[in-house]
């Protein structure tokens, strides 16, 4: 049973998520869609009537134009690594889910593969969703803003694989509020997200370029506002990088809480 | 035809705690086989082991006649497993629930509303099919459990402890469920704590403590072997009836305030005891598998 064992039935995996999702899609829809809301207003209206404009890319831009993209990337973030954490643990731990997927023919690769894609859709949709928003404020600048849609899919696998890691390690789900902690808060807030990261200390700087959510804010950005550089290519290398190291690990750990 | 399933020698422990120490036997095919012992005893690793859920630490383990080893695809989609926590899924109702386990075992499209449809009707779920699997009660949910590890329409079923905690109507019920299903041919193999439900379920059994496997056979045989066709209970005993008894050479169990007498000829001795040593508190009844499990396994607790 050692070895690795993945055909595409994980895709059954996927869609016993989304039948879920699709119960209660009302629910699931509201966050993506008032959350940009809510951080426009009081970031881009309240905050930004004192920030005014910086410059980013050389380019003056407007406060609100400059978090927008961020949003997306934090939703990003936050959509996948709560659905590969607090979700993937009650279906794993309260739920028993994948227990009663084992004594079926699907192996455990299949099925932490598709909740792993699952919590990278649940990234997407919500991308997809903050998008009609945000680009109703005209914040948006198309065809380039499209291309928000598979790095939202990329960057949703990578804090996907690592949310998956620390489910694999938690021996409660209260311990899941330490990566929060330590992980998600800090990036959410030191990542180039409200503020330009060359008003940090230089070795604050070099510290956020080791960070994920960093990239996946470049990477938004850039997209958001069509202001593509070489840069870009070096963030999607990071992200696809991120996840060919995370997801082994993600395999190896569920492997060894699961087989018993 | 080929044995069912093949175990030889099989082992596994964790850490330095032995769960299953060396165990051989065979399933025949249409057999009802069961797997009996006290908590701890190694039945659930057992079946774990069997159905591909736990890896063996050592020896052989045959299905359908095919080694195990790098065939568990195509084996587990011919075994129907009912574990033995809850683990149907909550954030769907019963249909979707059948539904989706099909998906699992990749039923092709066009058969399983059909499948799901006659599994309904097989565990009296019709009419239940959109209710939220939170409500059902604990007789319904492992109606729907049974259901669901039908679908695939198995060659082999496992169940572990099926009737835990049920009402004696629903014990009753899946009782005759899985009564059709063997008469159907299907396979089955089982672990449970009721004696009753061995002795009648359960076509040849072994009983397992510590790992090993203390008795193999018939319910029947072993009680004619291990206890004799009566037994008969004394409560609170004269203190010369132990002397009496090792003088007739009837073997006995002392439990403290009740005697536990073994016998062939149980008639004669209870009326010899009745009238001669003991007028209240006597009783006589029919040996049990019950009376073969606690003789072999003992009577002090073990958790």
């Amino acid at each position: 049973m050692i070895g690795f064992n993945l055909s595409k039935r994980f895709i059954r995996v996927w869609q016993r998520n989304f039948r879920v999702y699709r119960k209660t899609w009302k629910i699931s829809f509201m966050p993506p869609l008032l959350e940009p809301l809510f951080y426009l207003a009081a970031f881009g209206v309240g905050l930004g009537g004192l920030v005014g404009a910086l410059s980013y890319g050389g380019k003056t831009t407007g406060y609100t134009e400059y978090i927008a993209p961020a949003l997306i990337a934090i939703n990003i973030m936050q959509s996948s690594f709560f659905e590969n954490t607090f979700g993937s643990f009650v279906r794993m731990y309260y739920q028993k889910t994948f227990d009663a997927m084992l004594a079926t023919p699907l192996t455990i690769e299949e099925i932490i593969t598709g909740e792993i894609l699952w919590g990278a859709t649940k990234s997407v949709i919500g991308t997809a969703l903050m998008m009609i928003i945000i680009s109703c404020f005209g914040l948006l600048h198309f065809p380039h803003a499209l291309l928000l849609l598979p790095v939202a899919f990329l960057g949703g696998c990578a804090f996907a694989c690592v949310g998956m890691v620390c489910t694999s390690l938690v021996p409660t789900i209260e311990t899941l509020n330490l990566p929060i902690f330590l992980f998600i808060t800090p990036m959410f807030l030191f990542s180039g997200t409200f503020f330009p990261l060359n008003n940090l200390p230089s070795w604050a700087q070099h510290f956020a370029q080791a960070l994920p959510l960093t990239h996946l804010v470049e990477l938004c950005r850039a997209f958001a506002l069509g202001r593509l550089d070489v840069s870009n290519v070096v963030s999607i290398a990071y992200l696809v990088i991120w996840c060919l190291i995370f997801f082994p690990f993600a395999i190896t750990g569920m492997r060894r809480r699961l087989v018993r | 035809m080929p044995a069912i399933i093949e175990v030889e020698n099989l082992r596994k422990s964790y850490g330095s705690a032995v769960a299953v120490d060396g165990i051989s036997f065979t399933v025949r095919a249409g057999e009802c086989f069961g797997l009996l012992g006290p908590n701890g005893a190694g039945k659930t690793t057992t079946i774990r082991m069997i159905y591909g859920f736990t890896p063996r630490e050592s020896g052989r383990l045959r299905l359908f006649g095919i080694d195990c080893d790098g065939a568990w695809r195509s084996l587990k989609a011919k075994i129907g497993v009912c574990q033995q926590e809850d683990n149907l899924d909550p954030d769907l109702t019963v249909r979707q629930n059948l539904e989706t386990f099909a998906a699992y075992f990749d039923v092709p499209s066009n058969l399983v509303n059909e499948r799901v449809k006659s599994l309904l009707q097989f565990t009296a779920l019709e009419g239940r099919e959109h209710a939220n699997v939170m409500d059902l009660s604990g007789g319904l949910k492992r109606r729907l459990v049974l259901a669901r590890a039908l679908l695939n329409e198995p060659q082999l079923l496992i169940l572990d402890e099926p009737t835990s905690g049920l009402d004696p109507q629903s014990r009753h019920q899946l009782w005759s469920r899985l009564d059709d299903l063997k008469k159907r041919g299907l396979t089955t193999l089982l672990t449970t704590h009721y004696m009753d439900e061995a002795q009648r379920l359960c076509d040849r059994l072994i009983i397992m403590d510590q790992g090993k496997i203390l008795v193999e056979g018939a319910p029947l045989d072993l009680i004619q072997k291990h206890v004799g066709k009566s037994v008969i209970e004394v409560i609170a005993p004269c203190t010369d009836l132990r002397q009496v008894l090792k003088e007739k050479g009837v073997i006995y169990e002392d439990v403290g305030q009740r005697l536990i007498i073994y016998s062939n000829d149980g008639e004669n001795l209870y009326r010899d005891l009745l009238s001669e040593h003991c007028r209240e508190g006597c009783m006589l009844r029919p040996a049990t598998l019950e009376d073969v499990f606690l003789r072999l396994t003992g009577r002090e607790l073990r958790e």
